[in-house]
Parts: C-alpha cells; structure tokens; sequence
C-alpha cells in the first residue's frame, strides 16, 4: 500500500488534525449526524445484502466503507444542487431524502428506480459507466443559462455533481465530460470515489497517475481526500461546491476509499485481491474513527448511540416488510411509457398482449 | 474419439484456449477477463496459462477495446474482445460499425479485419437494466460485419474456433443464461459443420420453427410440448444471421407450409422480419399461413420480475402454432 497524499481532518484514531487550505466547520450535532448517517447507511447496505441472500432483491451493489465519502459528499450539498448518482450512491440518495425502501426496486427488478429525480434533485441511477458524468456536465450547463451561478445569493446559486468510480476514468463518456466541463466553467464537481477495484482491476489498471491529477491536463483543480474521513470529505466537497456555485468552473475530487464488499452479490474477491488489503482498511474504517472521537471527547453520550442504533432497527425493518411489498411490474404497463405518446401499431401490440395473457386467465376461470 | 463434458460456458473456454494453442496471433481483450477470469468465467484459466500479453485485462474503455484491437489486427494479431454484457456494446458502437465493419471495403480489399467480439446476449438472468439485451439486428444491419450466435455446448466450441480462424470480423453472441447450465458430452474430434450454416436441431412435418441462442432451447421445448398435442414441429437453429442461411429453412418450409422465428429480440425490424422477408420471395406458393414472429415486445426490456413475461416462452410458440394452423 503506498503512503498516499491527501487531505485529512480525522486520523483512523479518531483525532481531529488539521490542514493548511480545508478545515472543518461544522459543530458537534453536525459531526453527531454525519456519525447517525453513516450509521443508517451502512444498515442499510446491510439490510440489502441480506435480502439478496434471502432472494429479495437479484443483486445488490453494496457501499461497505464507503459510507464517509458519500456522506460527506452528500451533506456538503444545498437544497438546489443536483445530483448525477452511479448505481452504489445510497449513502447520497439518503442524504437526499429518497425514501431507502426505493432504492431497492432497481434491484429487485420491479423499476429502473422509484423515486422522482426532481423531488430529490437526484437522478436516478446510472449503470452504464461514466454516461452520467455527461449529463451532469450538461446539467451544469443549463444551470449556467438559468443564471445562477456567481449571483452571490446561497439559496439560489447552484452546483451539479457527477459521481463516478475509478473504473469509470478510463471511459470516453468521462473524459469528453471533462473537456466539456472545462471549456464552459461548467459548475461541476466530478466526485471519484476511487475504492481501488474496478471489479477485479485495481485502479492501476487505468491509471498510472494518482486520479485527482488527471484534472490538471483537462485545466481544472483536482484534489485528492481521504474518502474514509467523513469531516474532510465534507469539507473538501463543500469547497469545491461552493468554487462551482460562485463560477469558478469544475473540480475533480478523488475520495481515496476501499470497496470493503464484493463488487456486486453476485462477485467473488477472493479471485482477485488479498484479504490482508481488506484487513488493511478494516483499520480505516469511516465509522470507528467518528465514533471513536465523538466518545473520547464526551461529545456524544450512551444515549446518543442507544437511539442511533434504534432507529437503525427501525429502518432494518421498514426495508424487510416494505422489499417484499413493493409493487410488481404489469407488463402491459410498459407500453404506455415507452413514449410520450403511444404510436398507434405499438397501442396495437399492447392491446393485442393483453387479449393474450387475458386468455390465460380465463383458461384457469 | 476424445470426449468432454462441457457446459456452454466450459465449452467456449476449451474453444479459445485450443484457438490460442493453434495460433500465437490470437490474443483476447476484455474487462476483468484475466485473473477473475471474465464475469461468466468464461476466460478462467487462460491468463493463467498464455500469460498477460495474450489475455490481456483492459481498462474500462469499450471504445478503447475495440480501437485497439483495430490497431492489433492491423499489426498481425488476431484479436478476440470480450464485451462484458450486451448492453455495454454500445460505446464501441462507434468502433464497430465505422471501423470494424469497413477496413476491408474501404482499403480496397487489401486489408483484411480479423476481429472476434464476443457478446453475451439475451435475458432470464434476473439482471439489471442493460443485461439482458438482444442487439443482434443492430450488427446484421451492417455490412461487413458477420453475425453468428451459439446455442449448445458443442457448437460453441467449434464455432468460437472457426469464427476466430474467420478472415472477417464477427460478432459472437452467446446465449448468457445458458453458459452454465447442463454440461454435455462434446465430441473434440468431430468434423463441424461450416460456421456459416443452419442446422436442422429437430426433424418435424408441421410447422418449421427458427431460432438462434436461447430460444433454440424455447423452440425445442415447445416441440415436445406440441408433440403431445399430435403436431410435428421442425426446428431450425439459424446459427448464423449475417449472412443468414435459410437453404434448410426454404427445404423445411416447402414440406412443412408454415413457420414461425422465434427470438428475444424486439419483432420490429428485427431477424424475424428478415426471414419472413425472405421466405416470402421465395417460398410463396408453399406457405399456408403467413410467416409468424414470435420476439420480445417493442418496449425497451422490462425490470427483471416482468422478464417471464415479456421474453417469448414456451406458451408464445404454442400460440403461434395455433394462430399459424387457423389462418
Ligand atoms: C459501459 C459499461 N461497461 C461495463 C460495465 C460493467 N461494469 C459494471 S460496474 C464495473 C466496474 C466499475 O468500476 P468503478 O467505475 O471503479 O466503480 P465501482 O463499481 O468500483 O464503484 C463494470 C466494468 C458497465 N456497467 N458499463
């Protein structure tokens, strides 16, 4: 493991140190939540990975330890930013408000995603790697036309943000996301998450530089953050936010994390890395260090974690009843949301679809 | 004769790995295809064995992939791409159709592609959204590309060899969600069928059923099942679709007068409609009823709790059978 550069605030022990350009800003609640955050969404990968196992969900891309970089990425947001998410940012959507119990339906295979992206100012998840870093660029262009940006006035200037992984740096899609970015000042934050695996491909694979630096040659900042540090990932993200909001153009922020899970339920890492890397990064872990400072200096009492693990329960069993209970897909109701207006020889196939699978059912009357 | 017990999926393994015994040119390229041995393991073991300059992991690029396999055929080498999933095609699109497709045309005949891109296709995985495509038509659409796809154990291990000792480039669809089921005895001395060829998979007198891939085996349980109700169904694996072989289909089709192609891909435009096309022309005065497609909806595909549904299955054929004898 090489001895890596970034930014830190809160060492694996649990101390606060500091850093000549980013510190943190928050309070205690502030530290106290982020702590609650990423307590309910590790239960909540948790709770997925469990009802794939009990054949729930078909397969579940799951988040372990990579909680503090979704966290402090996405409290840094404001209500009006938006948000371009990869198909492993749970701990984001929560930060965003979307109900957890929605995240499964992609994966249970009853909808490509059930929430409303404009209720969250979240959209839904991207599977094919790096083609939403376009759109967050896209987006960010839009955001430059409806004119705010740099108005000075924080409730409505706005920043976008792409996330995507390691893997994803190698795509065409990111790369054109870049130049486009740069040549427009778009207000972008590309946030990376580089969990050192790809799969079965260590980041080396696709880069022979550190990530963050790749920024350099598009003409944007890039910055690297230790990912399993919710307090500097949250101070780093909301540098870079606020950079984008006030029309400084787009930053790529590289959260150096690890993939403590499999790739997805259905891989098998011991095919391909050594399992004293993971024990490595077990003494990483984003949550331990939180709690580990918040105890040693009496800033959070019994109580505080008695409730925080309560209320994870609560949503253990809210995922539970509400997985199995998520409404099936009606093929027939497919037709109608192919277009905005349904074409007439499609109309025909819909309805003759239904005459058929009619026919079954008064087979078995 | 020397024997092996081969699911698809071991099948395609013992395929490459006797093409890159038999040629030091062939070299494989793919995303996590070396040490995991690709997601289906279809690769396992070959990294192992021909080191990493000849199964070579790439980075997470389709684009990238194919480019530099353009690049590699152009040196020498014979390049066989492994795309992770069907639905991850479509960033080398590009590649393909514009590059791939055309070097022999446009260098005047003088340079030839020998690429294989192999594509696990087709659903009833219970996958995500984009891993379950069937984007055949898209690449039979476009000449100069050549389109074939296996549907059992032994011809996957024939035809893998023979599309990689093709001179032209080939798009190699395998039928994902059979590469690990039932293992069967393949015969490695056997002499195989061209690569460019139908074959007949079931005799049967009353209907001719086409398919490829995965609804070879739809078809061929749909035989059984009308056997029982006295009809005769005749299935044909087309095999290959660009070029696509329908001598046997047109013998079947003057016997039988009616048939039907049946494939997960949407019926819109799709193979089906080629062969209906076709048959038309040149089977019209054998033909009983209309040529019958029987495919996936013309809706992007379905979450995975509706696949059953939407893909064509046994009952889809059945129906058809009866449509095509009430015409
Ligand atoms: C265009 C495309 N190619 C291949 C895949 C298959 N695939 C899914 S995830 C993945 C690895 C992604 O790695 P990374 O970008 O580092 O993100 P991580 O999964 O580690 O969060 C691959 C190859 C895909 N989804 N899309």
């Amino acid at each position: 493991m090489p001895d890596v550069d970034f930014v830190q605030l809160l060492t694996p022990e649990g101390e606060r140190v500091e850093h000549p350009d980013y510190s943190f800003t928050g309070d205690d609640e502030t530290v106290r939540g982020l702590y609650r955050d990423m307590v309910l969404t590790r239960r909540l990968d948790v709770e997925a990975t469990a009802l794939q196992r009990h054949g729930e969900l078909g397969i579940w891309a799951q988040l372990l330890g990579q909680e503090a970089a979704q966290i402090g990425a996405g409290r840094a947001l404001r209500q009006q930013d938006y948000v371009f998410p990869t198909y492993r940012e749970h701990g984001v959507a929560w930060c965003r408000g979307v109900d957890p119990l929605r995240l499964l339906g992609l994966f249970r295979g009853v909808d490509f995603g059930g929430w409303n992206p404009s209720d969250h100012n979240f959209n839904l998840y991207t599977i094919v790697i790096g083609a939403q870093t376009l759109h967050a660029t896209g987006y960010a262009m839009g955001v430059q036309r409806d004119g705010v940006v740099g108005t000075g006035d924080p409730d409505r200037d706005t920043a976008v943000v792409a996330h995507l992984g390691d893997g994803a740096t190698s795509q065409g899609d990111v790369n054109e996301a870049f130049v486009f970015a740069a040549s427009y000042q778009a207000p972008v934050v590309f946030f990376c998450q580089n969990n050192q695996w790809a799969i079965s491909e260590p980041t080396t694979r696709q880069s022979v530089i550190p990530l963050y630096r790749r920024a350099d040659g598009f003409g944007f900042p890039g910055i690297r953050v230790d990912g399993n540090d919710v307090l500097a990932t949250y101070a780093v993200m909301q540098s870079a936010l606020q950079r984008a909001r006030d029309g400084g153009g787009p930053t790529l922020v590289e959260a150096y994390t690890y993939r403590m899970g499999a790739h997805t339920t259905t891989d098998d890492p011991t095919r391909y890395r050594h399992s004293d890397e993971v024990e490595h990064w077990k003494l990483r872990d984003p949550i331990a260090r939180v709690e580990a400072h918040l105890r040693r200096n009496g800033l959070a009492d019994g109580e505080f974690f008695e409730q925080v693990a309560r209320e994870a329960e609560e949503l253990g069993v809210h995922l539970r009843e509400g997985c199995r209970q998520l409404p099936e897909p009606v093929v027939t109701d497919l037709f109608d949301r192919v277009y905005t207006e349904i074409s007439p020889e499609l109309a025909d196939q819909r309805d003759e679809f239904a005459d058929y699978v009619g026919s079954f059912e008064e087979a078995v009357r | 004769m020397t024997t092996m017990k081969l699911t698809l999926a071991k099948a395609l393994n013992a395929g490459l790995r006797k093409a890159m015994e038999d040629d030091p040119k062939v070299v494989l390229m793919g995303e996590d295809i070396g040490r995991l041995g690709g997601v289906f393991r279809v690769t396992d073991g070959l990294q192992k064995d021909f080191g990493e300059d000849r199964v070579v992991d790439s980075p997470l690029a389709e684009s990238g992939i194919v480019g530099t396999a353009v690049g590699m055929a152009l040196r020498g080498y014979k390049p066989v791409v492994e795309i992770q999933f069907d639905g991850f095609v479509y960033p080398a699109y590009d590649q393909i159709v514009t590059q791939v497709a055309k070097f022999h045309f446009r260098s005047g005949g003088r340079i030839p592609m020998p690429m294989v891109i192999r594509i696990p296709f087709g659903g009833g995985i219970g996958a995500v959204e984009h891993h379950s495509e069937s984007p055949e038509a898209q690449f039979a659409h476009t000449p100069g590309l050549k389109v074939v796809a296996c549907s059992n154990p032994a011809d996957a291990y024939w035809m893998i060899q023979q599309a990689i000792a093709s001179p032209d480039p080939v798009i190699f669809l395998e039928p994902k969600r059979q590469y690990h089921a039932g293992a069967v005895e393949v015969d490695l001395d056997a002499t195989p069928d061209p690569l460019f060829t139908s074959k007949v998979a079931r005799e049967g007198d009353d209907v001719t059923v086409c398919a490829y891939g995965p609804t070879v085996g739809v078809a061929l349980r749909a035989a059984d099942a009308a056997a029982g109700e006295g009809r005769s169904l005749e299935v044909i694996d087309l095999r290959t679709l660009s070029p696509l072989d329908l001598g046997p289909v047109e013998e079947s089709v003057r016997r039988t007068g009616r048939c039907l192609v049946v494939h997960e891909a949407h019926v819109n435009l799709g193979v089906g409609a080629e062969v209906a096309a076709r048959l038309t022309e040149s089977c019209f005065y054998s033909l009983e009823a209309p040529v019958l497609r029987v495919g996936g909806l013309d809706t992007p595909y379905p979450p995975a709790r509706a696949e059953h549904q939407w893909l064509p299955d046994l009952d889809r054929v059945l129906d058809a059978v009866d449509r095509s004898f009430a015409w």
